[in-house]
């Protein structure tokens, strides 16, 4: 049952062959043995329980609130979630219980969605591998399955497994990582630069990142309020499409969400792609790319062609300058949006009274990890009056030159572009951290991050095991508010793959008994 | 619930804390603390001449003076600009605050409505231009009283810029000159207010107070057109009528919702401006303009012993009536504005730009807002001028004191004395009463009506103008009774006898022949030594122009 997809899931709950609290009892004991994996920051299982029983009742009365109801979720840990503790990963909020909700979060609530808690990221969602983060790295699950070990087994390694673990990407490693090891049917990630689609590549599942202004950010702790999007993080495209249908819409608490009504998310089956225009960005092939994703993306490509797609190379020209644009854009954000945690009103305080400043200082000090201060550093830096000329200013510019980039190739007619979303599969937590937090953040986002300057809705679809069994995802970006036609396309893209699913019998052990019937039933079939 | 043993924090020495060493917030548009002074009714009614006239000093003509102000003006609003608290003076501490006052992270702005009205309505009265888009910015510092480490203020493209405010200064010996100047108005920014920090010396704490943190503010910004205290605080005073007159802002000073910082310098005529400095947190409009004149003397001084002036902000220390610096030790502070990411930019409409089928709660219509502008004080005044052939500094001080012409159009309504007669009366008589005992006309133990009454016996004659003026002392003393029981109680009515009044004529000229005499010799003031006789004689009640009249005739007989 834990193996299925949302609206399986969904599915089985209205016909009565599980019951809400079987369900979420199921889920929290693979949460339980999943443990290692570091997923999950906060598990709320009383209040999941309470949940349960809730639902439970609302379908005995067959009152159910929808596709959500009874279905276990999980939310990154930098969204308020009332009464429940939101850290961001970070000694700062460690210990912080919001006294409200985040409007995603209380929407999935309002359908009846079961929260099983908060999961892992980098601290404050400033990173690319979710290792950097006060709890610790979150494991990817692909290194205890069944595909990427047999694969292992062949080449002599000698190396110590324990260490030898891969990172899930990030920063919403956490949400990633619980979806793909069947902990929950969907999570809540947040997308500024990647975050979501990144470690959803890692993990094998699909990530969402929705147009700029469809989704409320209230609630949502920002990293930077101009690119964050909530993101959705699920096992498949319709999944996605579900709770982005529950997420949309106007939210009078954030003046940056659009007042149109929201259209329907759900996504019609495509039979025919004769008469989609794909484009190709040629600026997205760089040298670092790997040989194995390169060809995976000239794979899909070609399976648009061959069925009848209008494939075209485009250009994206100011694409290179994406990265140091963000950097300029991201940690000026920072610096302002982190002014607040001042040790006064909530969070972290030093025991140092001597002055206010002197408290300050030392409380940020102590709250904040090297990459939230150095990105206060740069972004003040840039700030400065003799500074924000060359640097705000300019990035400014550029962002929108990026921007307009994206629409010069969506108004020369091309629907969708197709484009990698990582640079390889995900790569061992010791290699990983060899590099620092920048360097990784840069390579991280490097094909994810210019739709955040534009505001553009994108998703990244698994699509093939990589030679050593790790899922490898390419992305898909549409045009602004075109979130229905830019999933409808990924279906199709996903049902042609057919992804494999993880396989996590062995190293669950005695928790296998969950999968037994349900793993061999799993498709991407509605 | 308030905060008990605590102080308000007040300029000058209330900012050196025993214990948390911090500097005070400087440079331009910080909101500036309420430091309310705590002396309530100052700036209601019973103003002082707003600058006492400064001693000649040398070299002082030499010099001319430039003042320029900001000026932070609270909206009346129920809530706060960009939360759904309510606003509220006075309310226990921190019981107005949203999550979004209070900065828990990932709550997000929405910008209240009414605000955006009251900043364009306040616009549109000073002649301002409005511009159609305008943006929001945040600006950066560290203080405990901004929860979210930054103010969001409206610093590269504000809601209404370029218009003017015209003001009147009365001069001359009695002050009856009325000269009309105007300021230029430079910009009108919405903005959010700061909380209160509340020092407590005793326990080396400071207690932070949020209801006031997000309360919208406007903040004006006046060129510096000025040249004197008197004319800044006359300005002050001009606009704080026209907020209130708009109900845009009660701009009370005393309760901080119109504070006010000067910008001065002095150079000699024709040379450039000289070095500013900046005066900070001024509270009352004397104050206003006792810090200026203080101000604008010290830099004559230190100039004129061959000092210089260093462009610092400073503090009004009202009880030594100096301005001193505040401290500044790390120089000039850089408020790293960024764009506010989290509000889209403000836009407004008019008639002509529309958008045909807007919804109008989501749209401001300017025009709209132009046509429902309520009377201003300037026309206020002009009408007083017309309709009662009412001199223009009468006018003038009616509008400046809080409730007096009301008072007066109220006394209007209900007698059919002359207005010169009833301004006269109110500006005089009812006026001074009210200042010689400190108080508002809200405080006034006469009524309008009871004074129209008086005004009507007086006008029909019954009683003089001593007797009525005994009357009003009276209906001063003991509120209550009507002036027409005062009066017969006290027997003030005018002698209508005639007979009686003649005899008393008769009577006085008998008992005083040297003054008869005087008079006939050629003295024409020895008739009024008679008049004060008979009307003594009278107990004040005969009307002194009549028993001129029959004096008079009784003397050419």
């Amino acid at each position: 049952m834990l193996g299925r997809t949302l609206r399986e899931v969904s599915a089985a709950l209205k016909q009565g062959q599980i019951t809400p609290t079987e369900l979420c009892l199921k889920c929290l004991s693979l949460i339980k043995k999943t443990k290692f994996l570091n997923a999950y920051i906060t598990v709320s299982e009383e209040v999941a329980l309470k949940q349960a029983e809730e639902s439970e009742k609302r379908y005995k009365k067959g009152h159910s609130l929808g596709d959500l109801d009874g279905i276990p979720v999980a939310v990154k840990d930098n969204f308020s979630t009332s009464g429940i503790e939101t850290t961001c990963a970070s000694n700062m909020l460690k210990g912080y219980v919001p006294p409200y909700n985040a409007t995603v979060v209380q929407k999935l609530l309002d359908q009846g969605a079961l929260l099983m808690g908060k999961t892992n990221l980098d601290e404050f969602a400033m990173g690319s591998g979710s290792t950097d983060g006060i709890f610790g790295p979150v494991k990817n699950p692909w290194s205890y399955s069944k595909q990427y070990r047999e694969k292992r087994k062949q080449k002599p390694h000698g190396e110590n497994e324990e260490t030898n673990w891969l990172i899930t990407g990030g920063s919403s490693g956490g949400s990633a990582a619980a979806v793909s090891a069947f902990t929950c049917f969907a999570a809540l990630g947040s997308d500024t630069g990647g975050s979501t689609r990144n470690p959803a590549a890692h993990c094998g599942v699909v990530g969402l990142k929705p147009s700029y202004g469809l989704v409320s950010r209230h609630g949502l702790i920002p990293l930077v309020n101009s690119m964050d999007v909530p993101g959705i993080l699920t096992r498949c495209v319709d999944d996605a499409a579900t709770v982005l249908g529950v997420l949309a819409g106007h939210d009078c608490k954030d003046s940056t969400t659009v007042q149109d009504p929201v259209k329907s998310f759900i996504l019609p089956s495509l039979t025919d792609v004769s008469k989609l225009c794909i484009g190709i960005p040629k600026e997205y092939l760089v040298p670092e790319l790997s040989s194995e994703v390169q060809s995976l993306w000239s794979k899909a490509a070609k399976l648009f062609e061959s069925e009848g797609a209008k494939v075209i190379e485009v250009s994206l020209p100011h694409t290179s300058y994406s990265i140091v644009c963000y950097h300029v854009l991201c940690t000026s954000e920072v610096a302002s949006n982190m002014a607040r945690f001042d040790g006064l009103e909530y969070g972290h305080r030093c025991d140092i009274n001597v002055s206010t400043e002197a408290m300050y200082a030392a409380t940020r000090r102590e709250g904040f990890n090297d990459v939230v201060r150095g990105r206060i550093l740069s972004g003040n830096f840039f700030l400065l009056k003799e500074n924000y000329e060359n640097y705000f200013i300019k990035a400014q510019k550029v962002r929108r030159l990026i921007a307009n980039d994206f629409v010069n190739v969506f108004n020369s007619g091309v629907d969708v572009l197709l484009t990698p979303t990582t640079l390889s599969e995900a790569v061992p937590y010791m290699e990983f951290i060899k590099e620092d937090n920048r360097t990784r953040s840069a390579q991280g986002d490097i094909f994810t991050q210019a739709v955040n300057m534009a505001g553009l809705p994108a998703v990244s679809v698994p699509m093939a095991l990589s030679n050593q069994g790790l899922p490898i995802g390419l992305q898909f970006i549409g045009r602004a508010f075109c979130d229905q036609q830019l999933l409808t396309v990924a279906k199709w893209f996903e049902k042609q793959v057919q992804f494999p699913v993880i396989q996590l019998q062995e190293i669950m052990g005695d928790c296998s008994s969950v999968f037994e019937n349900d793993l061999a039933s799993v498709s991407l079939k509605q | 619930m308030a905060a008990p043993v605590l102080r308000w924090c007040c300029p000058a020495r209330r900012w050196i804390l025993a214990n948390i060493d911090r500097g005070p917030r400087h440079g331009r548009g910080a909101p500036t603390g309420s430091r309310s002074s705590g002396k309530r009714g100052q700036s209601s009614v019973a103003q002082q001449p707003l600058v006492t006239a400064q001693k000649p000093r040398k070299g002082e003509h030499q010099w001319a003076a430039v003042v320029g102000l900001e000026i932070h003006a609270q909206i009346s609003s129920n809530s706060k600009l960009f939360s759904g608290s309510q606003v509220h003076f006075a309310a226990p501490p921190n019981s107005l605050v949203s999550f979004f006052d209070a900065s828990l992270p990932g709550t997000l702005p929405v910008l209240n409505r009414r605000c955006v009205e009251a900043a364009v309505m306040t616009g549109l009265a000073l002649n301002c231009h409005i511009n159609k888009k305008s943006l929001f910015d945040r600006k950066h510092y560290f203080y405990a009283d901004l929860p979210a480490g930054y103010q969001i203020t409206q610093q590269r493209l504000p809601i209404a810029v370029k218009g003017s405010l015209a003001y009147s200064v009365c001069v001359g010996k009695k002050r009856s000159q009325v000269i009309n100047k105007t300021v230029r108005i430079k910009q009108i920014q919405l903005e959010q207010d700061s909380g209160k920090s509340l020092h407590d010396d005793l326990r080396s704490q400071t207690l932070i107070d949020l209801n006031r943190a997000g309360v919208g503010l406007l903040e004006v910004v006046l060129e510096p057109d000025m040249s004197c205290g008197e004319e800044a605080a006359t300005a002050v005073r001009e606009l704080q009528l026209i907020l209130q007159a708009l109900g845009t802002s009660q701009a009370n000073m005393a309760e901080g919702q119109l504070r006010v910082d000067a910008n001065i310098s002095v150079h000699r005529p024709g040379e450039p401006l000289g070095v500013r400095t900046e005066v900070k947190n001024l509270n009352s409009a004397r104050f206003l303009a006792k810090a200026i004149d203080y101000e604008i003397q010290r830099q004559i001084e230190e100039l004129e012993n061959g000092g210089e002036i260093l462009n610092e902000t400073r503090s009004f220390d009202y009880k030594l009536g100096c301005t001193v610096p505040m401290r500044d030790k790390e120089g000039k502070q850089d408020y790293r504005f960024i764009p506010e990411p989290n509000l889209p930019p403000l836009l407004l409409y008019d008639s002509a730009s529309l958008p045909a089928g807007a919804d109008p709660q989501q749209v401001i219509n300017i025009d709209q807002l132009r046509e429902q502008l309520p009377e201003l004080p300037s026309v206020t005044r002009e009408k007083l001028v017309q309709q009662y052939g009412m001199l223009p500094e009468h006018s003038l001080t009616l509008l400046n004191e809080v409730g007096l012409l009301e008072f007066f159009q109220n006394v209007m309504k209900e007698t059919r004395a002359e207005p010169k007669k009833v301004t006269s009366w109110v500006l005089n008589t009812f006026l001074g009463f009210l200042k010689q005992q400190n108080l508002a006309v809200s405080e006034s133990p006469v009524t309008p009506s009871a004074l129209a009454e008086l005004l009507n016996l007086l006008d029909q004659k019954a009683i003089s103008s001593a007797a009525a003026k005994k009357v009003f002392e009276e209906l001063w003393r003991s509120g209550g009774k009507t002036p027409a029981q005062i009066v017969s109680e006290k027997r003030l009515e005018l002698m209508q006898d005639q007979e009686a009044l003649e005899q008393l004529c008769q009577a006085t000229m008998e008992e005083h022949p040297q003054v008869v005499m005087d008079l006939k010799k050629g003295n024409p003031r020895a008739i009024n030594k008679l008049i004060g006789l008979v009307r003594k004689a009278t107990l004040s009640r005969a009307d002194p122009t009549m028993i001129k009249e029959m004096l008079e005739k009784q003397l050419s007989s």
